[in-house]
């Protein structure tokens, strides 16, 4: 079984929130706020739709918890 | 000319080791130029690669203990050997190849201490660091020749039984036996029995690297590079190899430790007696001081003193079951050690003051006189 | 995609240990995108670590990993290389690991030019032992034990390990992960000593201290401190002021300490017959 959560919401990103730890870091750096705060601190998907898979998002989570799915490869 | 005078050669302490070594199959050796042990590396720096070997210089002996465990984990049978000072610095990594069960042989050539203390002068002072110098509750395994011939034989089996328990074994000479050159016979290929470590016979996938397989305790051990990813650390752990915090893994880890080592006593104590039938006196011996000591035996005798020996090529564990049987039968036990006091306390410990045990002590880089044993046998009949 | 490189990790075991907001986890993905596309094989490399917190990460990785003591992670890895060249072997270390009580270790490592590939993730402070000064706490920087500001001078750890011989040096960072995942590569084709200093960030213990702001302020400061050795050669000295220079520094290869001591094993053809 991947270890990466299906991707829900119809998103390209697929979250795994039991290796999120809540540092902020994906949505502080996602550049068109696709991604925000859950009421505990964990990433959630806000607005799927502006999501342009630059994985600035993936490759900065130091929990491995976000796969931008489609896109190019990076 | 038959085969024996054939391999008869005059060698030092020190080279029958490193040749011992090469015999029991090592082929990995890390070490720091240290007196009185460093003809050790300068034999195996010339004689592994003539075998396919490796020898490196480390740049301090703290190095050369981690080496030695990183090397044997491909599969290298691996040593280092030192003096006192490195013996110090040895120790931290000794305990990490204790509780990550990583085999290998260290060789301490005892020199007179503490610090620098005497480099060139002989002693036996090291005898409580080999037991408990790393630090926290560990077994270990430590012997210690009293000839040339020994040293070529005890470092084969000092392979043998690292290989075997999966744990550090100390070579303890000393620098009387280090430097000392004598007549030796070195064994034919395949006199000596070689023990080689047990590897899984499970697939990777079945691997469970510290699960034992047997009553022995011993888990089989992969050699890195084959196949089998597992993980090695120096925190306590469960059988799979990773770490845990949970007082019941750590106890268990600790216990198994302890237990593998307890179950192979028979194979790990070795002990050689003289005189001892009907023996009034007893001494106690190891190292060179059981030359002195043999010495002692044979004028005491010629005297019609009943006096006998018991040698300890094991030292630690301690050969506690031998010397009980005998402290039945003897009216006194005389420890001559060159040190102030370190097994002789042992052997208090183990008699229970069945009998009286006195100690003939001295840190001043001589050897003990079979006389001065002459005089405390005379003292205490 | 993780998917992508989850082979190599052991996902059992995580989430891994770091705090919310450690980049030490950004590095190992790094290392192991650099090794996915070396196409290294995982049963041929061994990753050794010493103690501290980025030295825990053997334990996520699925390669024959070894986490030994503190500071001999490079001692142990010699140990491994020389007994069998074959293997690949990666040193995983930390700035207190490494620089301070692995000093000695280190620049003889450097010097002798074996076959590794050391990777020090760099976050100024000792993190597992919650926040004292390391060798590379910047001067004026506080920590539980430089509570008034450490007074001490930080080493320039590529500077050290060109000094001391390393035949393949670079530096890189968490925030530039392409950057980072390419020098690492670069230095597994180096045969000999290559060492790569990545900077990590510390929010929790070295932040906090220090007024850094939050996990992502503090990768944003990387991103706007560091620039690139191509962008640095252009720029004139005024303006490099202060700025941290990444990329490869430095590259002379020398001969490879195993294969050295190859050619003298391959003079006894001998063997065992010696």
């Amino acid at each position: 079984m991947s270890a990466v959560a299906e991707t829900t919401q119809q998103t390209p990103i697929a979250i795994n929130l039991s290796w999120c730890k809540a540092c902020g870091i994906c949505y502080a750096l996602c550049p068109v706020k696709v991604l925000g705060p859950d009421e505990l601190g964990k990433v959630t998907v806000i607005q799927a739709n502006k999501c342009t898979h630059c994985k600035i998002c993936e490759n900065h989570c130091p929990d491995y918890a976000i796969s931008v799915v489609g896109g190019k490869k990076s | 000319m038959n085969v024996t005078s054939i391999n008869a050669r005059l060698m030092q302490g020190n080279q029958a080791c490193a040749e011992g070594a090469i015999y029991a199959g090592a082929r990995f050796y890390a070490g720091y130029p240290i007196t009185p042990s460093t003809e050790i590396a300068e034999v195996l720096a010339e004689r592994l690669p003539q075998v396919g070997g490796k020898f490196i210089q480390m740049e301090d002996e703290i190095a050369s203990m981690a080496a030695i465990v990183g090397a044997s984990l491909t599969g290298a049978k691996s040593m280092t050997a030192t003096s006192g000072p490195g013996f110090s610095l040895k120790q931290e990594n000794l305990g990490y190849a204790v509780l990550s069960e990583v085999p290998c042989v260290v060789v301490n050539v005892q020199r007179l201490g503490p610090s620098t203390g005497g480099p060139t002068a002989p002693s036996q002072g090291d005898i409580m660091q080999a037991r408990w110098g790393t630090h926290g509750d560990h077994p270990i395994i430590a012997v210690s020749p009293s000839s040339v011939q020994e040293c070529f034989e005890l470092t084969v089996k000092a392979f043998n039984l690292s290989e075997r328990f999966r744990i550090p074994v100390l070579m303890m000479l000393d620098e009387v036996i280090g430097h000392m050159r004598e007549r030796i016979v070195i064994p034919a290929p395949g006199e000596l029995d070689i023990f080689e470590r047990k590897t899984p016979e499970v697939a990777p996938s079945q691997y469970v690297p510290y699960e034992p397989q047997d009553d022995s305790l011993v888990p089989p051990m992969a050699n890195f590079g084959e196949g089998y990813r597992y993980h090695v650390t120096g925190l306590l752990h469960d059988d799979t190899g990773f770490p845990s915090n949970s007082p019941a893994v750590m106890g268990a880890h600790q216990d198994r430790l302890h237990e593998k080592i307890r179950r192979g006593l028979n194979e790990i104590i070795m002990v050689e007696e003289a005189e001892t039938e009907d023996a009034d006196v007893l001494l106690v011996a190891f190292g060179c001081m059981a030359r002195s000591a043999a010495r002692a035996v044979k004028e005491a005798r010629a005297k019609g003193q009943k006096v006998g020996m018991l040698r300890l090529i094991t030292i630690w564990p301690f050969p506690e079951e031998a010397l009980r049987q005998l402290a039945e039968k003897v009216k006194a036990i005389i420890v001559p050690e060159m040190n102030l006091g370190q097994v002789v306390d042992v052997v208090k410990s183990a008699v229970e003051g069945k009998v009286p045990v006195y100690g003939i002590c001295q840190a001043d880089g001589e050897i003990i006189p079979p006389e001065r044993i002459l005089e405390k046998i005379e003292e205490v009949l | 995609m993780f998917a992508e490189i989850e082979q190599y990790f052991r996902t059992e075991r995580l989430p891994h240990i770091w705090c919310p907001g450690c980049t030490n986890g950004i590095i190992v993905k790094s290392i192991v995108e650099a090794i996915q596309k070396a196409g290294l094989d995982q049963d041929k490399t061994v990753i050794v670590s010493g103690i501290g917190c980025s030295s825990r990460a053997t334990g996520y990785l699925n390669f024959n990993t070894l986490h030994t003591t503190h500071g001999r992670a490079l001692a142990f890895a010699t140990g491994v290389k020389l007994a069998n060249p074959e293997l690949n072997v990666f040193v995983i270390t930390g700035d207190g690991d490494c620089t301070s009580i692995g000093g000695n270790h280190f620049i003889h490592s450097a010097r002798r030019n074996m076959d590794l590939n050391v990777i020090l993730f760099n976050n100024n402070i000792y993190g597992m032992t919650g926040g004292q000064y390391s060798p590379m706490s910047p001067s004026g920087a506080k920590a539980t034990t430089a509570p008034y500001g450490n007074i001490e001078r930080p080493f320039d750890i590529c500077n050290l390990a060109i000094a001391s011989g390393a035949t393949y040096v670079a530096r890189g960072n968490s925030f530039n992960t392409r950057q980072l995942t390419d020098i690492i590569y670069n230095g597994i084709a180096n045969k000999g000593f290559s060492f790569v200093e990545a900077i990590a960030s510390c929010p929790v213990y070295y932040g906090r201290k220090n007024k850094l702001g939050n996990a992502a302020d503090m990768l944003k400061w990387q991103r706007d401190n560091c620039i690139t050795k191509e962008a640095a050669d252009r720029l004139p000295p005024e303006k490099k002021q202060g700025k941290i220079v990444t990329g490869i520094l430095h590259h002379e290869p020398a001969p490879e300490y195993t294969t050295e001591y190859q050619k003298i094993i391959d003079k006894f053809q001998g063997g065992e017959e010696s």
